[in-house]
């Protein structure tokens, strides 16, 4: 009996038999463009420390097939000379690295406050009403994932939605349903990129 | 006399990011051409004499910082610099580093000039890729130019500025945990001592700069540290971009001097209260500080006068909130940012934003109870001052600042069972949105 008050993440919880463990997945090689691009990466950093490019080298693996495997991870591991224990420790702390399989487009909206009181909310409302899916939830075609992310750093453009890698802001709840419908028919040509490119502040 | 813009000047204009537009309008690398005709120590004596404090959060002297990295070592020594903008309500190196990154790659080169490094690397957000490819396009056409590389403008100096690319971790901002991450660990914070002037980057001597400190090194170098110092109130000089978000008209960046008020910041610069609402509170820091209310309108938006106020001007975010605005909810969604975020190195904040988290999404949903607001300043009491960095202060202090200026309204949430001021922006099925 414990006077601890149950927590979720208690030790009957993270029992380690209940541990998710990356996906297998088949075997993994860097593409020669993306071997390539590694071998440049690393001698940014000096020679002892390849560590350092552990992050580029997960972000390339990511590009590649989309998402984590151990097999991938295994592959970083050996790049950068290192176990693949400490490659998972990094992907399992840095929210960036997805060790599931995602949509083709993740919408992130950020929900911390200046987008929250410029209506981040409602989007997100929006966005599980027109897509039928939670947060953290990835739609049965595989087109769209969902995630509530915390501040983008973009508070004078709330609210915020990073669709992948690209910024939609000032996003209105009333438009969401036009943003998705767009991505929907015109695929990455729909991303407005971001706005300082185009208009004056 | 109106204020003229040195670090923004251009950001409107469409190819204020090239190399070309630089070296045109703004004396592009003058700066770095100057401080290579002048020892090292010159360098960091001219930035001392500016007083330049650190812009990303605490206010530090720069100069002071780059004496302390040690110089009698074999190692070499570093330059990073901190462009993990994640603070929530600040923006700022964003626009500098998206449309005036050269000014930010002078600012390092002059800056490894001044400590002895060969290496700059900037260390920037995940999330800014966008901003990351212009920085690197720029990055490459500097290294053309000459600017960068072997033997930098035929001084016989050599520099080089990498850009290093996180992955999502706002803890990547503490400067100890940002090297952390530059080597390819987990983003926790270090013990200090030994602080990154001794034992930094690969245990070298290090110097970890905010991206709007570096961009202000070539205007001291070109303008002098006396025009620097003319800007601005005593120890506060300079130009300083201040980030107005929330509940105002025009929510931007603007560039202005320290003298500048927080009225003419939200009325002036930002155009006003949203709907002409009135204002019930300013987070004039970032959301790691405590909150000033309408009384205090007229403090001058500098590090020691907001201290003075009872605040602190941090990455000088200022988030501005109207009378539609529920102070547990404001709590609980901070406490949302600040238990994701924690790194977990520290059990007081680990856990204890957890229970802060759950204990205000417990009062927000009506189902709060009176020695629930006990316990909230009892866990911030225990997670102040008890961790590595100052993540677990910035984490409880919304808690504690809300309750000291608000707590009727904590106490209206347990006597009625409900959120008094559910307001239209919000979720209309609170249930819906992952907690």
């Amino acid at each position: 009996m414990s006077f601890h008050p149950p927590m979720e993440y208690a030790p009957t919880r993270f029992h380690k038999s209940e541990r998710e463990l990356a996906e297998p997945g088949g075997g993994f090689t860097y593409t020669p463009e993306n071997q390539a691009k590694f071998d440049a990466n690393v001698k940014r950093y000096p020679a002892d420390q390849r560590k350092s490019a552990i992050l580029y080298a997960l972000y390339l693996a990511q590009n590649q097939q989309g998402y984590l495997t151990a097999a991938a991870m295994r592959h970083v591991a050996q790049q950068i000379g290192c176990t693949a224990a400490e490659v998972e420790d990094v992907v399992s702390y840095y929210t960036m690295f997805f060790t599931k399989p995602v949509g083709t487009y993740v919408l992130n909206v950020c929900r911390t406050l200046s987008c929250a009181l410029r209506g981040a909310e409602r989007v997100t409302e929006e966005l599980i009403a027109t897509l039928g899916i939670k947060p953290g939830e990835t739609d049965p075609t595989g087109t769209f994932t969902l995630l509530e992310v915390e501040c983008l750093g973009a508070c004078d453009r709330a609210p915020v939605v990073m669709v992948n890698d690209d910024w939609h802001e000032r996003l209105d709840p009333d438009q969401v349903r036009v943003l998705v419908d767009a991505i929907r028919a015109r695929g990455r040509a729909a991303f407005s990129g971001c706005h300082l490119h185009k208009e004056k502040m | 006399m109106a204020y003229e813009p040195s670090l923004t000047k251009y950001v409107g204009e469409p190819n204020s990011y090239t190399l070309d537009f630089y070296l045109k309008h703004q004396r592009g690398y003058e700066g770095l051409r100057k401080a290579l005709t002048v020892k090292p120590d010159d360098i960091i004596e001219q930035v001392k004499a500016s007083g330049l404090r650190g812009r990303g959060g605490a206010g530090f002297p720069t100069g002071m910082k780059w004496q302390f990295v040690l110089k009698e070592t074999p190692k070499p020594r570093y330059i990073c610099c901190n462009a993990d903008e994640s603070e929530p309500g600040t923006f700022k190196d964003h626009v500098l580093m998206e449309r005036n990154p050269h000014l930010l790659i002078e600012g390092c080169a002059i800056s490894c000039y001044a400590i002895g490094a060969k290496v700059a690397y900037i260390y920037i957000r995940g999330e800014f890729h966008h901003v990351q490819e212009i920085l690197e396009a720029e990055i490459e056409k500097a290294y053309r130019a000459g600017y960068l590389g072997r033997n930098v403008l035929g001084g016989g100096f050599d520099c080089d500025v990498y850009v290093h690319r996180g992955a999502g971790a706002y803890e990547a901002g503490e400067e100890t945990a940002l090297i952390e991450s530059l080597e390819g660990k987990r983003a926790q914070p270090r013990i200090k001592p030994p602080f990154p002037a001794s034992a930094g980057l690969y245990q070298c001597p290090t110097a970890v700069n905010n991206v709007e400190t570096l961009c202000n090194v070539p205007l001291i170098v070109l303008n002098g540290p006396e025009w620097f110092v003319g800007i601005g109130p005593e120890k506060n000089g300079g130009p300083k971009l201040f980030c107005v978000s929330g509940h105002v008209k025009k929510p931007g960046v603007y560039e202005a001097s320290m003298h500048t008020t927080l009225r003419e910041l939200i009325y002036g610069h930002a155009g006003g209260m949203l709907d002409d609402r009135p204002l019930k509170a300013m987070i004039p820091g970032g959301s790691s500080v405590p909150l000033l209310l309408p009384d205090q309108l007229d403090t001058p938006v500098s590090f020691d006068h907001i201290q003075k106020a009872g605040s602190l001007l941090g990455s000088a975010g200022l988030i501005v909130l109207d009378d539609t605005v529920c102070m547990v909810w404001l709590a609980m969604n901070l406490l949302h940012f600040y238990r994701h975020e924690s790194c977990g190195k520290c059990t007081p904040c680990r856990e204890g934003c957890d229970w802060l988290f759950k204990l205000l999404a417990r009062l927000e949903a009506g189902e709060g109870r009176s020695k629930d607001l006990d316990l909230l300043s009892g866990v911030s009491n225990n997670i102040i001052g008890k961790t590595l960095c100052a993540f677990g202060d910035a984490a409880a202090t919304p808690v504690l600042s809300t309750m000291k200026l608000f707590r009727g309204e904590y106490e209206a949430h347990v006597r009625e069972g409900r959120c008094t001021l559910p307001a239209g922006w919000r979720a209309t099925h609170p249930t819906l949105v992952a907690h």
